[in-house]
């Protein structure tokens, strides 16, 4: 059990890249931005023939963030230029990145098991500096510490560049096009530049958790994006919903612990002895359902229970009222 | 018009022609040979029924809108090619909408370094700076909402009234070369509306803004600036300077109207208060 957890933070850290990503187009460009299930592939796949190749796995890994960038900017071009509505110059991009995906990887499945990734290489910095050693009092041994605080420092490097872009000149600009493309246009903004940019970054930082993802999991596979776009968007909403979203700070913090809870979740949920691996996608859906169901349930209660009290109260009043006029009534006689 | 005034004027249309749906049944004839001229200063009211065009004429200056044949001249310059987004570094905009001027889910302080970078390339400079918001706070002093003690309050949360003078504020603090304000308190309540009017006219004046101001309130019309434009189908059918506009009262307008379109002014939207 403790190993499966401590598996889901650690892959929650990785995936947390993406839903940072898909909070950038989802929530601050209001673009719901269906590349990622592509991007997120060729991120992947980019990683993997690279590093097949002989590449420097960081390299490689950097050069996976620059295809998803692209990979967004075009998504961002068809939308601008070729005034496409955002969900199916989303999907056109995504259907089209599937077959480019296969041209890059040259076949449907790259393994990566025995190549050295950035994975392996930052295990082997890690055991280095001997802080496994010390930890060993808690008790419970995983492989490694490496990876999981390694990729909670980088979760959390990239959490605050995105709160400090979001707060530029540029950032104010983007998050004022997600949110009022009338008004940004009156204060000289190029509101298709600033979308294909903010599309380009998203994108960017889900085929960065994809190539990540593959060297985690020691393969690139071209079916790995399905439906990644709806994890994100879980991630992205439960984060939302558990940690609150008043700030940007806040909002994408919510984004990182949304995302591991949401693998936290999965994890917990293939436990019960009749759900398979299979069932995973369904597993995600109902989450995102429960997470966008659950909050307004919740309000409607609270006010439902408000109403009531003030119903109670009133009729408190009114008896307090009767009760005074009785009362001096029978005074009077 | 002396020389010296049509060399300067900051803001020229001429001839301009728009029509909308052209060859199909709805053809409309939106604006047909307008031309305008206002000199540095200036500040010209826009009245006219619904329909007459003025919302073209905005949209046209602005650039939100090419025009079919025409040229638009911007202190001196012809802007007619340049898009909308390039030609709002010289214009300031404020719309009939509170909600359009300003951008809801971020801070008064966010809205206000938006609006502060109009006039430059947006770059990684932090947007809200120590020294950008003292500046802001004391530019906000000026409207007297107390809205300088609120800088990290969500715009969202401000009412109607707020919103729209924050947008006035936006729209004029870095000095346009134009200032456009389309129906810009028809949204609100009389009261609110009265607010804005007045601080219209303060921010007009401090800063010597050109402005051009399209109204259905025929009084705010007289009331504010120099000079007066009743557009009917397109087209410019009266026009009042400096002196004539003094003269000016209600009653003169409606009879202007219909001597020369010969019917009554027909909008229900038209205020005659």
């Amino acid at each position: 059990m403790g190993t499966a957890i401590f598996g889901s933070i650690e892959a929650g850290a990785i995936y947390a890249l993406m839903a940072l990503g898909v909070y950038l187009s989802f929530r601050i460009l209001d673009f719901p931005d269906l590349t990622v299930d592509g991007s997120f592939v060729t991120g992947g796949a980019v990683a993997a023939v690279l590093i097949v190749g002989g590449t420097d796995p960081f390299i490689a890994t950097a050069a996976a963030l620059g295809a998803g960038f692209l990979a967004g900017c075009v998504t961002g071009i068809l939308h601008t230029k070729g005034k496409i509505n955002p969900l199916l110059s989303g999907i056109l991009m995504m259907i089209a990145l599937y077959s480019i995906n296969l041209r890059i990887m040259g076949k449907s499945n790259i393994p990566l098991l025995s190549e050295e990734t950035v994975i392996t290489k930052l295990t082997a910095f890690w055991q280095g500096l001997g802080i496994d050693q010390s930890l060993s009092f808690l008790g419970f041994i995983p492989k490694t510490w490496g990876i999981l605080i390694l990729m909670l420092i980088l979760a959390f490097i990239v959490k605050f560049l995105i709160d400090w872009f979001l707060k530029t000149d540029v950032g104010l600009a983007i998050r004022a096009t997600g949110n009022n493309e009338t008004m940004i246009r009156s204060f000289s903004a190029d509101t298709d530049i600033l979308k294909i940019l903010g599309l380009g970054l998203s994108n960017g930082l889900v085929a960065l958790s994809g190539g990540l993802v593959a060297q985690y999991s020691g393969f690139t596979d071209v079916g790995m994006g399905i439906g990644m776009i709806v994890i994100g968007l879980a991630s992205v909403i439960i984060g939302e919903a558990i940690f609150g979203a008043k700030t940007i700070v806040r909002a994408t913090l919510a984004v990182v612990g949304g995302a591991i809870l949401y693998r936290i979740i999965v994890t917990l949920a293939l436990r019960v002895e009749f759900l398979e691996t299979g069932d995973m996608k369904l597993i995600t859906a109902l989450i995102v359902v429960f997470a966008l169901i659950l909050p307004k349930v919740l309000d409607k209660q609270r006010e439902r229970k408000r109403k009531k009290k003030r119903m109670l109260q009133a009729k408190q009043n009114e008896y307090e009222k009767r009760g005074e006029q009785l009362a001096s009534i029978k005074t009077d006689s | 018009m002396n020389m010296r005034n049509v060399v300067n004027s900051l803001l020229q249309l001429k001839q301009i022609h728009k029509v909308f749906n052209e060859g199909t049944p709805d053809e409309k004839m939106a604006l047909q040979k307008m031309d305008l001229h206002l000199n540095p200063g200036d500040f010209m009211t826009v009245i006219g029924s619904n329909g007459a065009g003025k919302s073209t004429l905005m949209n046209i200056i602005s650039g939100k809108m090419m025009p079919d044949l025409g040229e638009v001249n911007i202190d001196g310059k012809n802007v007619s090619a340049v898009k909308e987004n390039k030609r709002s570094r010289l214009i300031g905009r404020v719309f009939q909408d509170p909600m359009a001027g300003t951008a809801p889910a971020m801070t008064i302080e966010e809205n206000l370094a938006i609006a502060y970078t109009r006039t430059k390339s947006r770059g990684l400079k932090r947007g809200v700076s120590k020294q950008r918001r003292a500046f802001f706070q004391e530019k906000l002093e000026m409207l007297h909402l107390g809205l300088e003690n609120r800088l990290h309050a969500k715009v969202g949360l401000l009412s109607g009234g707020e919103r729209q003078a924050l947008s006035l504020l936006m729209a004029t603090f870095t000095e346009p070369k134009i200032l456009l304000l389309d129906e810009h308190t028809a949204a609100l309540d009389p009261s609110r509306a009265e607010l804005i009017t007045k601080l219209t006219k303060e921010i007009v004046e401090t800063y010597e803004l050109t402005t051009l101001m399209v109204t259905h309130n025929m009084q705010q019309a007289i009331d504010l600036g120099n000079r007066l434009i009743m557009m009917d189908k397109g087209q410019m059918i009266f026009e009042a300077d400096e002196n004539a506009k003094k003269q000016l009262t209600v009653e003169k307008l409606l009879y202007e109207f219909q001597q020369i379109r010969g019917e009554k002014m027909n909008s229900d939207k038209a205020v005659l208060i």
